[in-house]
């Protein structure tokens, strides 16, 4: 994949030019958006992707930086590579956002979800479950006679795998926290 | 030396120190304090309209006719509300405007009070950014952060929420140069893509400037240096709506407007060309028509100070994000410094294809001896008042387009219009801002019989501060556009698009005390439009036009550039069922 990177206030190179298929092929991209911690800023940018029609498939927020009073969002969001490039131009504008990186193309990163599972049952599918936990190195976090909670931690793939096992053992409840991501390399995003 | 004031008063203060000499407001409970430090000075001038959506489209005017940014002030609730449309349409033409609303006090906000909106939520959508101020403390860094967003990058309106308390308490106030923002989108265009720009226009065999807003809202000096740059590489250039007046009509390199109700020659030069070189336009769908279609054969680049616009719906190889007035002067340099090269040969027959576009003489239209062609009244308006000292104001339907077709406009700034909002009852409230900018200047409204009745109430406020403007309505008694649409897409079905009940516009003048012209034949319109530009005062003149007449060339929606109906008898099923769902 070719990196094409919009900073804020700047594309330096054209879509166009970068990519040679610039068809209807979707794409999963992961951003992570520096933001002045000021009040309404995730309004803003959810507004933008509702009004706009973009897709989150998941978004987390949390102030990174208490003196500079920058908060982190983290979005996983799907579409065409044109899509994109305009959902990061438009985050750029909003004016409160400092910095918008595609974590997706600017190198490898690292991305971590925490989950909390609800499942009830007996017997053996009790034992199951805490066999199939201890696979993915879940945590039980609260249990009753009836329920065990698990804490599960990794990426959103080993989260949806590990739904998947859980649903015929008694799967009742799920939270998921959102991806929050990290770049591996050099990249310096405060 | 820190200065101790109420919120109030540092709103004046902050305005004052923005250079605001004009502010176009309505009272109401949430600002009482700021009415009472306005009535206490004489550096601001208020100019009470009539309702708070005129006050946004007074503003816009204002700006739009002298670069600097409009100020509004209203109340909460429904004050706030009012002003929505407004907004939306500054945002959508990015003009520089700001908002200043009123607020509950900050200990009701969210308990349903009085005159409450939760104005920030409902403006999100529709300024370029807007804030509510909680602590006096910070009221006079964030009026001045607002004039600075508003005015910097590409300009949009901004909103600022005050509530009541807050105008009461006392705070510091600190000046616009304690002020530092960390919104500084940049200007200067990258070297290397002009350097690219450049040699595709060393090349080019048929090139084409398309320009839009952004060469206005870069500043006369941005204008100056497109015609520099028209007159050295004898390029064609061809303008979005938003874009007119930056290269003289009059030019010699001038092919008017494009689009969908744009001349034929330009929409075609654009389907044509080789080289499209777009300085300051968005591409918008009025441009391009069918997208597949649009410009197939040509290299595309694309000057915009907003990132967001490149790719966006049109993809382009070169790309160049910056000011236009900064990248023009380094394209300038750099295609200088190489030799002032263009492919001489090949232009001369490129403006030869243009000059058999031109022959097919889209504008014309069939004369009427007993009736008034709406065409034939802008021709005659143009005619008559070309010479002046001249701005133009249109509200939105067939009017507006005949406007942008028959008037010239030689200079940027000269020209005020709705273009990416379309909203009909923009023109007369803009016609107030621009003629409070320019109390000498001739003010023209073009308008239509139902666009102006939106906001007519404006008259008050013409009267009020004797402002001569004219309201040059083309009364076709019809909505006009929709008509045209109706009559083209769904089987001459004229759903609601009849102005029943009309004013008779003559007493409407003088029931406000202004004048009335009512001219309905052709003989007469000469005399009547010197007898309106004569009159030092508010005009409403009633033009009676052919009630049928349709708005050519067009490009129905869904078709290509090269597929334009130009008259009457090419409109059968020119629209078909895809192009139908379009706007
Ligand atoms: C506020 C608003 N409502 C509806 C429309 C849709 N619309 C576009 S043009 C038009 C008719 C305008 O009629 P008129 O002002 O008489 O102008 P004409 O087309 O007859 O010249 C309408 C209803 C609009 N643009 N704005
Ligand atoms: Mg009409």
């Amino acid at each position: 994949m070719s990196a094409l990177k919009i900073k804020k206030g700047t594309t330096s190179k054209s879509a166009y030019n970068l990519r040679s298929n610039y068809d209807d092929l979707i794409e999963r991209h992961t951003l992570a958006v520096l933001v002045a911690n000021e009040p309404g800023v995730l309004a803003r940018v959810i507004g933008l992707f509702s009004g706009r029609g973009y897709n989150i498939e998941s978004l987390t927020v949390a102030e990174v930086e208490q003196d500079g009073h920058t908060s982190r969002i983290t979005i996983v969001t799907t579409g065409t590579p044109q899509v994109i490039e305009q959902i990061k131009a438009q985050l750029g504008r909003i004016v409160p956002v400092y910095e918008v990186h595609d974590l997706t193309v600017e190198g490898p990163s690292v991305e971590r979800e925490l989950s909390l599972f609800k499942v009830s049952g007996t017997g053996e599918k009790r034992v199951e479950a805490l066999r199939l936990a201890d696979v993915f190195r879940a945590n039980v976090v609260d249990s009753t006679l009836t329920n065990f909670t698990f804490e599960v931690v990794g990426s959103p793939e080993k989260i949806d795998a590990f739904a998947e096992l859980m649903r015929p053992l008694g799967l009742s409840e799920m939270a998921r926290t959102g991806v929050a991501a990290l770049s591996r390399g050099y990249l310096k995003i405060k | 030396m820190a200065q101790i004031m109420s919120g109030a008063k540092m709103v004046v203060q902050a305005l004052i120190d923005q250079g605001v000499d004009t502010v176009f407001g309505y009272p109401g409970g949430a600002v009482l304090p700021i009415y009472d430090e306005i009535f206490q000075q004489n550096s601001i001038k208020h100019f009470l309209v009539r309702h708070e959506q005129g006050a946004v489209h007074a503003a816009e005017g204002y700006a739009r006719s002298t670069g600097k940014p409009g100020v509004v002030l209203v109340t909460s609730g429904p004050g706030a509300t009012n002003a929505v449309t407004g907004l939306t349409d500054a945002l959508m033409d990015s003009v520089p405007i700001i908002v200043m609303t009123g607020q509950v006090p900050t200990f009701m906000i969210g308990s349903d009070a009085f005159q409450e909106a939760d104005t920030i939520g409902i403006t999100r959508p529709c300024t370029k950014h807007n804030w509510l101020v909680k602590d006096t403390e910070e009221l006079a860094e964030t009026l001045h952060t607002a004039f600075h967003v508003a005015k910097t990058g590409r300009p949009g309106p901004v909103l600022v929420d005050i509530p009541k308390d807050v105008q009461f308490a006392d705070g510091t106030y600190k000046g616009p140069s304690k002020v530092k923002s960390h919104y500084q989108p940049k200007v200067k265009g990258d070297l290397k893509a002009i350097t690219e720009l450049v040699e595709a226009m060393e090349n080019a065999k048929k090139p084409i400037f398309y320009t839009g807003g952004g060469v206005i809202n870069s500043g006369p000096a941005a204008s100056q240096l497109l015609r520099e740059l028209v007159a050295g590489t004898n390029f064609p250039i061809t303008s979005t709506l938003m874009g007119l007046g930056s290269y003289p009509a009059k030019g010699e390199n001038w092919l008017g407007m494009l689009g969908m109700h744009g001349l034929y020659e330009a929409n075609m030069a654009m389907h044509d060309c080789d080289l499209m070189i777009n300085i300051g336009a968005r591409f918008d769908d009025r441009i391009t028509g069918r997208l597949d279609a649009f410009s197939p054969g040509s290299i595309k680049a694309h000057v915009d100070i907003d990132p967001s616009s490149i790719n966006k719906v049109i993809r382009v190889d070169i790309p160049i994000v910056g000011d236009v007035g900064h990248v023009l002067e380094d394209l300038l340099n750099v295609w200088k410094s190489r030799g002032r090269k263009t492919q001489n040969k090949d232009l001369k027959a490129w403006w030869g294809q243009i000059d058999i576009w031109r022959k097919v003489r889209c504008l014309d239209y069939k004369a009427d001896t007993k009736t008034i062609k709406p065409q034939y009244a802008l021709e005659r308006l143009e005619a008559l008042t070309k010479d002046h000292d001249r701005f133009i104001t249109t509200e939105v339907g067939q009017h507006q387009m005949w406007a942008a077709q028959y008037l010239g406009f030689n200079d940027p700034n000269r020209w005020m219009t709705s273009g990416g909002l379309g909203t009909m009852g923009y023109g007369f409230p803009a016609s107030i801002g621009v003629q409070v900018a320019h109390p000498d200047s001739l003010v023209i409204n073009v308008a239509g019989e139902a666009s102006w009745l939106m906001n007519m109430q404006e008259m008050g406020t013409a009267m009020q501060y004797g402002l001569p403007v004219k309201q040059f309505i083309l009364n076709n008694e019809r909505l006009g556009m929709v008509r045209q649409w109706q009559e083209l897409l769904h089987g001459e079905r004229y759903s609601q698009s009849w102005s029943e009940s009309l004013p008779d516009f003559v007493k409407l003048a003088e029931a406000f005390g202004a004048k009335g012209i009512l001219c309905s034949d052709p003989e007469d319109l000469d005399d009547a439009i010197i007898e309106m530009l004569k009159h030092n005062g508010p005009v409403i003149f009633d033009c009676a036009v052919e009630k049928h007449e349709n708005c050519f060339p067009m490009i129905p929606s869904g078709k290509a550039h090269n597929e334009m109906l130009l008259g009457d008898a090419s409109t059968d099923g020119a629209i078909d069922a895809a192009g139908s769902v379009l706007v």
